[in-house]
């Protein structure tokens, strides 16, 4: 987001660079630059609040820069908990669902806009319906479902209910709907078969929105915490929040210098993945129909 | 809903009226097949995960089921809306109801100019989340900060989709950068402010996380929302009341959603 901001804040300046600086235009930055400390000075305090000794995070007034900067939360965290098992569980829950919604999503995108078929609009419009479903209506029938399928404390239990997701599905829908159907066409006159379609012109054609769905899908389970909390009941399924969260708050109250050194970790894969994918997340969104 | 259905895709522009038809018979009847093997995995994997919990929900929202009941889920009784009268007369309930209102309410335009103001560091306000009129104050501020990414960048796709040389012509014939803004960018960007003022609409109506972290809806229920009543409710054991909560939760996110796109597309 920090290098959208600073993008288009370079993009402008280039234009106006022969332009004369107005009093307007010092007001506009400076606004901007509150902004965007407002933003990061969470972060920051984060970033420095896990280099700090406990004592100094919750001193009060509070101290930004550490005065005797440790490395000896992350050392904890590393050493104490079985992190590198948390951060496989994490990794391994969060890349399946991506995997799987990039799949079946996809698939049945392009049913849903190249392929006619009896039931069609009855389903689109379930999924539909089902997008504006908030998870609290459905949590407990869903832990009742999965406990009565044996699944709890298990992977597939972790990952079956994400494996598919409405968003996912009317997102694909809305920008295969954008690709001409001439090109279809002209690939089924050359006796393509629709998974040849789908595989040669369909798939190549959806990376912006493969690309967003991605971010998406891999945001919401890597943060995922009610439901692995309530289904992972031993510490081999944790996934790094509820790690987190159980190990953290202690008899003897919270453990700020773990909390954020956890914090940090778990933060720092996601932002990479988002600085990697940003391009295609943006135009992913500008290309859907979402605008 | 359908209503729903219809205008969410009404803003793709390329919503197509009918297609030709294909061939019939057989050639039909083979692509049905076909479409429905595409479709397969997602149908089952969501009929499983996703339609049959809210089904099984929305049955514990008119019977008094509770934690008891789970393992001979016959034994229960129907008590038709009876969850429902009875959340209206719940204070409690009442109260959830509110404080969705007021977070929705003042969070949503928050989020959408951004809280500049936030950027106050090192203020000596208020003990925040122990107060009970600042508690929810300071989870706004909270929400506003957690939420502001997703809807700037849907902006900015939205910015990047109007054609530079309209902007142009207006400088061109003398308009001001302000009058451009105005009845060039802002009118074109309409189907944007729909979008976020609705994706936010949903989410923010679902608020849930920031008091389950950082205040357990207190102090004094002052930051229960209506997910966290139910999710209160999910607890005691009282799933019938629980679930009828969270249906008052759909119909006020359905029906907003609603009125955002009834009002957006009448001034469109």
């Amino acid at each position: 987001m920090t290098t959208t901001i600073a993008n288009s804040a370079a993009a402008a300046s280039a234009r106006s660079a022969s332009r004369p600086v107005r009093p307007a235009r010092i007001l506009l930055y400076g606004a901007l630059s509150l902004g965007l400390l407002a933003t990061l000075a969470p972060f920051a305090w984060m970033f420095l609040g896990s280099v700090k000794p406990t004592g100094e995070i919750v001193a009060n007034p509070s101290v930004w820069l550490p005065r005797s900067p440790t490395l000896g939360n992350f050392e904890q965290l590393l050493s104490k908990q079985n992190f590198a098992l948390y951060f496989f569980n994490s990794t391994l829950v969060a890349v399946t669902c991506v995997a799987g919604n990039l799949l079946f999503s996809s698939m049945a995108g392009y049913a849903f806009a190249k392929l006619e078929f009896a039931g069609k609009r009855l389903l689109f419009g379930l999924v539909l319906t089902m997008l504006i479903i908030p998870g609290v209506t459905t949590f407990v029938p869903l832990f009742v479902l999965v406990s009565n399928l044996g699944l709890s404390n298990s992977y597939l239990g972790l990952i079956l209910p994400f494996l598919v997701a409405p968003l996912g599905v009317f997102l694909m829908r809305q920008f295969i709907q954008d690709i001409p159907d001439s090109l279809v066409e002209a690939a089924r006159l050359d006796g393509a078969g629709e998974t040849r379609i789908f595989v040669g012109v369909i798939v190549p054609l959806c990376r912006p929105p493969l690309a967003t769905l991605s971010i998406l899908i891999f945001l919401a389970q890597w943060n995922n915490f009610l439901w692995p909390l309530v289904i992972a009941q031993t510490e081999d399924h944790y996934t790094l929040p509820v790690a987190l969260a159980l190990f953290s708050v202690g008899a003897n109250g919270t453990n700020y210098g773990l909390l954020l050194a956890g914090a940090v970790t778990v933060v720092t894969p996601i932002v990479l993945l988002f600085l990697a994918l940003q391009k295609q997340f943006i135009q992913g969104i500008a290309n859907t129909g979402l605008k | 809903m359908t209503a729903l259905a219809t205008v969410r895709s009404a803003p793709s522009p390329s919503t197509r009226p009918e297609r030709s038809r294909p061939p019939r018979s057989r050639g039909r009847a083979r692509r049905t097949l076909i479409a429905w093997v595409f479709c397969g995995p997602f149908i089952a994997l969501f009929a499983t995960f996703g339609v049959w919990p809210v089904l099984s929900s929305l049955s514990m929202s008119v019977t008094d089921i509770t934690a008891r009941d789970i393992r001979t889920p016959f034994s229960v009784n129907f008590v038709g809306l009876g969850h429902y009268t009875a959340l209206f007369g719940d204070p409690n309930f009442l109260r959830a109801a509110l404080n969705t209102a007021y977070f929705v309410v003042v969070g949503i335009p928050l989020t959408m100019i951004v809280a500049l103001t936030l950027a106050v560091v090192g203020i000596h306000g208020p003990d925040w989340l122990n107060d009970p009129n600042w508690a929810m104050p300071a989870l706004i501020l909270m929400a506003v900060w957690r939420h502001f990414g997703i809807p700037m960048v849907i902006f900015l796709a939205g910015l990047q989709s109007i054609p530079a040389d309209l902007l142009e012509a207006a400088r061109v014939d003398g308009a001001t950068r302000w009058q451009a803004f105005r009845s060039i960018t802002l009118p074109l960007l309409r189907p944007t402010t729909l979008v976020v003022a609705v994706l936010l609409s949903i989410g923010y109506l679902q608020f849930f996380e920031e008091p389950f972290v950082m205040t357990s809806g207190g102090p004094l229920g002052s930051t229960t929302s209506i997910s966290y009543y139910a999710y209160e409710q999910f607890g005691f054991g009282n799933y019938g009341t629980a679930s009828a909560a969270s249906y008052v939760l759909v119909a006020a996110i359905a029906l907003l959603s609603f009125l955002q796109f009834r009002i957006f597309r009448a001034k469109a």
